[in-house]
């Protein structure tokens, strides 16, 4: 009866070897465990920097003025070139009648954002009736005094070495005990475009932007990956042409995108003559960036697709172009689609080709068409990120948070398309 | 039969929308790095007050700014390039090669360029030949003053017994950088020839004294930080022992924190760079094709924006930004001359 075991080993205490094996196994759960948070941990730091550096860029500084929109500095036909500023800084100096030199009225002046007298000459010319009454109307102050607001700037180092003085200082926290200085919701973030002043600079431009040229990408990329997918996967015959045609795809997806961009220079800019920084140029690049990713996704949800389907098509009678167009096709559709959302999230996030393009600059005006000069979100965010404000820095990251958005969004609506319309064989 | 019409339309209105191509009704601008914030104000504030398209600004760099620019005359090509060093020959003649003969140059303004470091630490006082000391690639032999070697110095006070004894570590722009060719410039060029072996390297061999003066140490000591002068600061805050070198501009939107070294006895402040006794500085520029001007619109309105009393004045926006202006009599120079459209001589 002993036969069979050869040690005094009782089969309900683990051998050696079997405690090692498991030892071994926990570990390896362990290290897997401790590399999944580790890389949450690591999302989690990215997330907490950003969102606490970006918030406070969604809050904005202003400063409520009594306006005299006195009839005598109207006297000229053109109302924009009325001197707006002047009427601004009358409003100071009546709030502020103590302050008397040239140095520290200038300093009185710099606490109130240039954007006040734009906002003053929009209101005027919206509605020119105002001229001649008094309004209270609430400003945006300089990006230095939002600074300070926000805890950015210390108010105890010596004088000298800060940027607001202590005579504005005082003028500060006058205004703050009236109730006339407060931090508001920032909508002129998502309203207005890009600026050289801090407090004024907004996300439209580079949202607009990139809608424009991702919507350009989008109707090239994926009428021509869809069909060179089918193409390939479906008609091309097994020989030499179609191999190099396949392996030049999956080489494509691997360039590094900047060539794109000086493909891009080279032929749509110099030979095609189309204008330099505008999403036409910026979408045909993407697109060709774009193109691998949707064509190799498309090939491999095409092949997805069971072979009795195609097989029953043509039991039926259906010819070849009927038995893709009507029912491979539609199978493969979801995979294509979450591939073609994908190829949009990367071609959103993508900036180095755009530089050689013209696509990296100072652009104020929104976008109205697809040939009007736009700069891309991740482009406003590369370029705010070299301004020497320090009020920038919030923008930056605020602008991050936005684009962040809306790659999450994009890639959750990949995932929940998947989901949903995926059919299991 | 819906689809094929739908493509029709689409085709014909793409079509359509493509002569709207053709003209340009912005300034395009493209050009230095340095110029780009001070142009970007101009152009915005020119936007905004004159109802013209406000101008694309690109930053392309100085060199890369001359190269499309000297590309040719016509609506495909910049307008304008901003750049912070004049135009050399070469770039001249590209230009007058491709048809560009008739080009404005203006002058801007001045700006410093420092060599900072965190306000917790020591303020350094150096000369250039210490700088070029601390940078260079080879340096004279401090034993043998009349042969050159690797720079052997890992101290400040290697070089200068009155300097701390920290380690010699300095974050600097990348060679494609203007602001490294006119440090370059400025700096070591100057440095360098306050030692005899060097100086009279100058009458014997003019190429082995320009690589002498202008080549950077590569072994660690001076870092290669990009062009992102936000990143040098970072980094100064967080490495007391550090130096940075960029634009005034940058130090003086973070006065609270950075200090600038003492060049040859002044320090980096707007009077000392505008009276010229801080000797680091340059003049900025923009260059205009003459041809441009009538046919783009907007073109004068901007001119004109750009050399007026409110922009570069010493009371002016641009000077608040951190550009340094020109004494008044060049300012108003410059300006008749840009009013006049007076192009440069070419040979």
């Amino acid at each position: 009866m002993n036969t069979m075991n050869t040690s005094t080993t009782n089969l309900l205490q683990p051998t050696k070897d079997l405690r090692r094996r498991y030892r071994t196994e926990r570990w390896f759960k362990r290290l897997g465990v401790t590399a999944i948070s580790l890389s949450l941990a690591f999302i989690g730091f990215l997330f907490i920097t950003i969102i606490a550096d970006g918030y406070p860029a969604f809050t904005q500084t202003y400063i409520e003025l009594e306006i005299n929109f006195a009839e005598q500095a109207f006297t000229r036909e053109n109302l924009a070139a009325a001197d707006y500023p002047g009427l601004v800084k009358k409003s100071l100096r009546e709030m502020f009648p103590e302050v008397d030199s040239r140095q520290d009225l200038k300093r009185l002046y710099s606490l109130v954002s240039p954007a006040a007298a734009y906002k003053l000459q929009h209101m005027v010319e919206a509605d020119p009736r105002i001229i001649g009454t008094s309004r209270k109307i609430w400003v945006l102050a300089d990006d230095d005094v939002d600074m300070l607001m926000k805890g950015k700037m210390d108010r105890e180092i010596a004088e000298a070495d800060r940027r607001i003085l202590d005579n504005q200082l005082a003028w500060i926290d006058k205004l703050v005990a009236e109730d006339k200085l407060e931090r508001r919701f920032n909508a002129a973030f998502f309203t207005s475009g890009d600026s050289r002043e801090p407090e004024l600079a907004g996300i439209l431009g580079g949202i607009k932007g990139s809608f424009l040229t991702l919507l350009i990408t989008l109707s090239l990329s994926f009428p021509i990956g869809v069909a060179a997918a089918v193409y390939l996967e479906e008609f091309a015959p097994q020989n030499g042409w179609t191999d190099m045609i396949e392996i030049n795809i999956n080489n494509l997806a691997a360039v590094p995108s900047i060539i794109f961009g000086l493909l891009g220079l080279a032929i749509f800019i110099n030979f095609f003559g189309l204008p330099r920084s505008t999403p036409i140029v910026g979408g045909l690049v993407l697109s060709l960036m774009t193109l691998p990713t949707i064509i190799i996704a498309g090939r491999a949800s095409l092949k997805s697709v069971p072979p009795s389907i195609r097989e029953a098509a043509l039991g039926i009678g259906a010819s070849k172009m009927q038995t893709v167009t009507h029912h491979v096709l539609p199978l493969a559709m979801p995979g294509m689609l979450t591939g073609t959302i994908i190829g949009m999230a990367q071609a959103l996030g993508e900036t180095a080709p755009l530089l050689m393009i013209g696509m990296v600059a100072f652009i104020v005006d929104i976008p109205g068409s697809v040939s009007d000069p736009a700069a891309l979100l991740p482009v406003q965010i590369y370029l705010w990120a070299d301004s020497p404000e320090r009020a920038f820095t919030e923008k930056t990251s605020a602008a991050i948070m936005v684009l962040l958005a809306f790659l999450i969004a994009m890639n959750s609506l990949a995932v929940f398309l998947r989901k949903k319309f995926e059919i299991k064989w | 039969m819906k689809v094929k019409s739908l493509l029709a339309a689409s085709g014909l209105t793409l079509i359509m929308s493509s002569p709207a191509l053709a003209a340009r009704d912005y300034i395009s601008i493209v050009g230095s790095s340095t110029v780009y914030p001070f142009s970007t104000v101009v152009a915005e504030q020119f936007g905004k007050t004159s109802g013209s398209k406000t101008p694309k600004i690109e930053s392309t760099g100085t060199g890369g700014g001359f190269k499309l620019f000297c590309s040719g005359v016509g609506v495909d090509f910049a307008d304008i390039t901003n750049a912070s060093r004049a135009i050399k020959s070469s770039e001249l003649k590209t230009c007058v090669d491709n048809g560009v003969k008739e080009i404005i140059e203006v002058k801007i303004g001045y700006d410093g360029i420092v060599v900072a470091n965190v306000k917790t630490a020591e303020q350094l006082e150096l000369s250039r030949a210490d700088l070029f000391l601390a940078l260079a690639k080879e340096v004279p032999d401090p034993k043998n003053p009349q042969t050159l070697i690797a720079n052997p110095y890992k101290n400040w006070q290697e070089i200068n017994s009155s300097l701390p004894a920290i380690a010699i570590e300095v974050l600097g722009p990348p060679p494609t950088s203007g602001t490294r060719d006119a440090f370059v410039e400025l700096v070591m060029e100057e440095g360098c020839n306050n030692f005899d072996v060097i100086k009279n390297l100058k009458k014997s061999d003019k190429k082995a004294h320009k690589t002498v003066c202008q080549t950077v140490r590569e072994d660690g000591a001076f870092v290669e930080a990009g062009e992102n002068d936000n990143l040098i600061v970072q980094k100064l805050q967080s490495n007391p022992k550090a130096f940075g070198i960029f634009g005034f501009s940058f130090l003086d939107q973070n006065i609270d924190k950075l200090q600038g070294a003492v060049i040859e006895g002044h320090a980096p402040t707007f009077e000392a760079i505008a009276d010229g006794s801080y000797t680091v500085s340059r003049p900025l520029f923009f260059y205009v094709k003459k041809a441009h001007v009538e046919v783009i619109p907007g073109m004068k309105g901007f001119l004109a924006e750009f050399t007026s009393e409110k922009a570069w004045g010493t009371e002016g926006y641009l000077a608040d930004k951190g550009l340094i202006p020109m004494p008044e009599a060049e300012r108003n120079q410059v300006a008749a001359g840009v009013a006049a459209l007076k192009a440069m001589e070419v040979q």
